[in-house]
């Protein structure tokens, strides 16, 4: 627990390099520990090589906030971590929703709400059909972000397939306004293997991410 | 048209391991031996079409080559982001094939018409629009966009032209030649256009890939005189930007005629919307006519 804390610590003092997005602030942070056991812990990446064809893929669907997605990857190695200090300048690679043409270690183009889940499902099939049958693709989006309906054309459609090599982590951080709870019995009704753990307990979180099922899994994570 | 294009995408399917198909419950029954072929290469989402677009997507994210078949209004109209985001902003390779162009299901209201098709899809940078004009065009179109790098949209319709061309590689073909009267003519609407023109001394280009549009051939081939007259398949003035581009180097008059923005309530078939709207051949010699006039 006290080499996670140091983890994370580094990523905090790594986040205030990139200045400039406070309205994102909550959205940032929320994601911060479940990226960090993301990247520490779980999936499996090489810096060095971002297209690494037997890596896992992540894709940060809500795009909103990606400061500390930034600084995991930077503090991975994916890009140097001065980079973070030109964040949303008009050189910089690091744009206040992350662009994968720019940017080492990104998979997926995001920002605009309820495109990074039915994108998880075409590369889940991707994976298969290409025979990649250890890797996972990881999809995270926000509470909030569930209230567009394209998500759940794919949860429909990725419970119905029993797509396993698909993961969703939805940060619950109480963000929606429309009520959305409970999250985790709705993607139980539409098939998915779903489990609530506290968004800063590591443990949890690495113990929920690590469980296989017969579909696809997802992780509702609560970050009061 | 349809079927040809269907055909075409499963001589590709077969031919290319990179090529993925992504379906929304349309045309399963024309695409059935793809799912023969390689089950884990096609999916049937279901009906939801911003997820199909969405999971082509995610398909050419990791190096394939999609494929995604539906109706008009469901694959540009309502997808229109995803399109967008998935394949414009990815500089993703896709070829998205549409059935049902314009008011192809003309009894069915409004909800299956989709004449702004290419007009919304023109809003995507680098985005490749082809209509073509018969069915052998169409499976052409197909293998011809597939692995070419770029995200198409190929707009099959019911519409067809009696004979085969020999099409330009811009996709702008020049057919006939006149001195009084430019005619740019997209796709079905080239024999009725050439039927209408019977007299005039106009040049007739056929207009097959229509984002973008072969500036070059028609700066080169236009008519002397100043008229331009572009009869389009779909929402009328979709072109206007494109042609006037093309000509900004020598003053022009344009009129554009295609199928009116309006809200339609009108049904029976498509010959008889043709009429309504004086896409016929007699319609369009009318307004060629009146244009001429002016």
């Amino acid at each position: 627990m006290l080499m996670q804390a140091v983890g994370v610590h580094e990523v905090e003092e790594l986040m205030t390099l990139a200045t400039g997005d406070e309205k994102h602030a909550a959205s940032a942070t929320s994601t911060l520990d479940v990226l960090y056991v993301l990247y520490e812990h779980v999936l499996r990446v090489d810096p060095a090589n971002p297209g690494w064809e037997e890596r896992d893929r992540f894709i940060l669907s809500k795009g909103h906030g990606p400061v500390a997605y930034y600084a995991v990857l930077a503090r991975k190695g994916f890009f140097p971590r001065e980079e973070l200090a030109r964040f949303m300048q008009h050189d910089s690679i690091l744009g206040a929703h992350p662009d994968r043409a720019q940017v080492p270690g990104i998979e997926a183009s995001t920002g605009s709400l309820g495109h990074g889940l039915p994108i998880a499902v075409g590369v889940a099939y991707a994976l298969l059909a290409k025979g990649l049958t250890e890797q996972r693709v990881i999809v995270l989006t926000g509470d909030a972000e569930l209230n567009e309906g394209s998500n759940w054309e794919a949860i429909l459609h990725a419970g119905a397939a029993g797509l396993a090599n698909l993961a969703l982590v939805a940060i619950d951080n109480r963000s929606s306004s429309i009520r959305i709870d409970p999250i985790r019995e709705k993607l139980a009704a539409f098939g998915w293997d779903a489990v609530e753990v506290d968004g800063r307990d590591h443990d949890e979180l690495r113990a929920a991410f690590e469980r296989r099922s017969a579909g696809p899994t997802a992780v509702v994570a609560v970050v009061p | 048209m349809r079927d040809a294009a269907c055909e075409a995408i499963v001589d590709v399917f077969r031919d290319d391991e990179r090529t993925a198909l992504v379906l929304a419950d349309i045309s399963l029954d024309r695409l059935e031996p793809a799912f023969r072929h390689d089950p884990r290469r096609v999916v049937n989402v279901g009906i939801m079409e911003q997820t199909a677009v969405g999971v082509a997507a995610g398909f050419a994210l990791e190096g394939y080559r999609p494929i995604v078949h539906t109706l008009a209004p469901f694959l540009v109209e309502r997808p229109l982001e995803q399109l967008k985001l998935g394949f414009g902003y990815h500089r993703q390779e896709g070829l998205f094939v549409s059935a049902g162009a314009s008011y192809d299901y003309s009894e069915y209201g409004m909800t299956h018409h989709s004449p702004g098709d290419v007009a919304a899809l023109a809003t995507i940078p680098g985005l490749e629009a082809i209509v073509p004009g018969t069915a052998r065009e169409a499976a052409d179109a197909v293998r011809r966009s597939h692995g070419d790098g770029r995200a198409t949209y190929l707009r099959t319709s019911v519409s067809e032209n009696s004979a085969e061309r020999e099409l330009a590689p811009g996709g702008l073909t020049k057919v006939r030649t006149g001195a009084a009267l430019t005619v740019i003519a997209v796709g079905p609407m080239l024999d009725r256009t050439l039927a209408a023109l019977e007299g005039i001394d106009a040049s007739v280009l056929y207009a097959t890939t229509v984002l973008p549009l072969d500036a070059a051939t028609l700066a080169a081939e236009a008519a002397p005189a100043a008229e331009v007259l572009v009869v389009e398949s779909f929402a009328e003035g979709t072109l206007a930007a494109q042609v006037s581009a093309a000509l900004s180097h020598r003053p022009i008059r344009l009129a554009s005629h295609g199928v009116p923005r309006e809200v339609f309530s009108r049904y029976g078939t498509i010959e008889e919307h043709d009429r309504a709207h004086d896409l016929d051949a007699r319609g369009i010699r009318r307004r060629a006519l009146a244009f001429l006039a002016a």
